[in-house]
């Protein structure tokens, strides 16, 4: 803890679980989404689909997936934005047993056809929890730089990018994968010490077996 | 490096060294974060700056919730700031920059969490307030947010900042703390007058629960910033007076997070108990987000 932590952050109220943390979840998901979300699809469960109208919560993912920021000032009329700037939202209220209280499930479509779906929660001082990437079980909170490395479930397949990444000098802190099925589509949920450069995320993306490879910079 | 476990070893290596506490906090701050100190006054330069723009868009009289629940009422503050109220124009104007600032939060604008969202208005109804009176120098109340966040970083070791956990007196009691501390040293109070005047601003808001209708940052927190700014105020006075606390700030904080454990859930911060659980209480939560629960 820093100084910072207590006089801060600057941010968009009116609580940082309602805005900050759902802010986050939203550009998330647009970062897997890798390019300008036109579709969104966002079901609400627990205390969020019970509140979201009075915390503004439904705002502020709509304005994490157009890629602002938690203190940016559009954030309070970010429904207003997406319209006029081609992106379509649905908002619904959904169950999900067994959920944090404060859990959101969205589905993104991007501008030259691309989809992706995740499920997080938003658990408390603009913390979040990762629980689902495309169907396939994750768990991350983003408070470490996480890599998020897409490819096909076979042989060798981590051994590539664990050896390039010892290569690179960077330390892994947590590592899991998660696939769904055997030779299917599987992802790597990698939590590192340090920073991350570019450099290293391009020539991580160039390794043979990566489909994908993104980077959750922590808070 | 300093640890902000302790408000003695705070204060204590303060008085040693012969400096204002937050020259000691910035010197140590700049060295933990291995950052030049010229970068991190600028940083806290920066949070003045956002307290300052949320006490002018809170005082717009037309500002709402998302709720609809609350707003406009720090325009009315300030309005009657004018005649100068019974405690002086200078303390109306800065329970209404609190209110503004709490305001200003609940319609979705941009604060600084100090230390929380749900206590935002009192650092700025206080530093803000004797900055904009012209009691200090501009680089004196970026100085005080360092022995502020000093003082908060003690708070959240030794016991909690959240509501969930400690109830409102952890969240706008901190931060009343807090401000005291930072006001005393802007009136050149000692160091070990800011911990008495942590301390008095603590045990005057021990035991406060956090039961905020509908569950949303709004009632009662506005006004609870407002009687933070008080708070601070009337600590710091009696601190720069001399007063001192017979209870010394640490045990202060301890008792804080002892009360806080032995709260019920349903005052911690879940709208089951309190004023959320009041007929006029349910009937708002009603009213925004309808019958069923």
């Amino acid at each position: 803890m820093n100084v910072f932590d207590i006089i801060g952050p600057v941010m968009i109220g009116p609580s940082s679980s309602h805005t900050a943390g759902a802010v986050r979840l939203g550009r998330i998901a647009l970062k897997l989404l890798g390019e300008r979300a036109v579709r969104a699809e966002i079901g609400l469960s627990g205390s969020f689909a019970e509140t979201y109208r009075g915390h503004g919560t439904d705002k502020a993912l709509v304005a994490g997936i157009m890629g602002l920021h938690s203190d940016d000032d559009r954030i309070r009329r970010s429904l207003e934005l997406a319209e006029e700037t081609g992106l379509s939202v649905t908002i619904s209220e959904t169950q999900i047993p067994g959920a944090h209280p404060n859990t959101a499930r969205i589905a993104l479509t991007g501008a030259s056809g691309a989809r992706m779906e995740l499920q997080g929660s938003s658990v408390g001082g603009g913390n979040v929890l990762i629980t689902s990437i495309n169907g396939m079980a994750v768990s991350f909170t983003g408070q470490y730089n996480t890599i998020l490395v897409r490819h096909l479930d076979k042989p060798g397949a981590i051994a590539a990018v664990t050896q390039f990444m010892a290569g690179s000098g960077v330390n892994i802190g947590n590592f899991r994968l998660s696939r769904e099925r055997r030779g299917g589509e599987a992802l790597m949920t990698i939590e590192v010490d340090g920073d991350v450069s570019d450099s290293l995320m391009s020539a991580l993306r160039g390794l043979p077996p990566v489909q994908q490879a993104v980077l959750i910079r922590a808070m | 490096m300093l640890e902000y476990r302790s408000i003695s070893e705070l204060c204590g290596r303060a008085e040693e060294e012969n400096r204002r506490i937050s020259e000691l906090v910035l010197a140590d701050q700049a060295a933990q974060l291995e950052l030049p100190a010229e970068e991190l006054f600028r940083r806290m330069e920066r949070r003045i700056e956002v307290m300052e723009s949320a006490v002018a868009a809170g005082l717009d009289p037309e500002l709402r919730s998302a709720s609809g629940l609350t707003g406009g009422d720090a325009a009315k503050m300030w309005a009657y700031a004018a005649g100068g109220g019974v405690c002086g124009g200078t303390v109306c104007r800065a329970i209404a920059r609190a209110i503004a600032v709490s305001e200003n939060n609940a319609a979705m604008g941009r604060v600084v969490a100090a230390p929380t969202a749900g206590s935002c208005g009192i650092l700025p109804g206080t530093v803000v307030s004797l900055l904009s009176e012209g009691r200090c120098s501009r680089e004196a109340a970026v100085m005080s947010l360092f022995t502020a966040g000093a003082f908060g970083m003690v708070i959240a070791a030794r016991a909690t900042i959240a509501g969930a956990e400690g109830g409102c007196q952890a969240e706008c009691g901190s931060a009343a703390a807090m401000a005291a501390a930072a006001v005393v040293e802007l009136m050149g109070g000692s160091p070990g007058q800011c911990a008495d005047a942590c301390a008095m601003a603590i045990k005057n808001q021990l035991g406060l629960v956090c039961d905020p209708v509908a569950g949303l940052v709004e009632i009662p927190c506005i006004k609870r910033n407002a009687a933070g700014v008080t708070t601070a105020f009337c600590a710091a006075e009696m601190a720069l007076a001399g007063i001192r606390s017979k209870i010394p700030a640490d045990e202060c904080i301890d008792a804080m997070r002892a009360v806080g454990e032995s709260m019920p859930s349903a005052l911690r911060e879940t709208a089951r108990g309190g004023l959320a659980a009041t007929p006029t209480g349910e009937r708002l939560r009603e009213q925004v987000f309808g019958v069923s629960k």
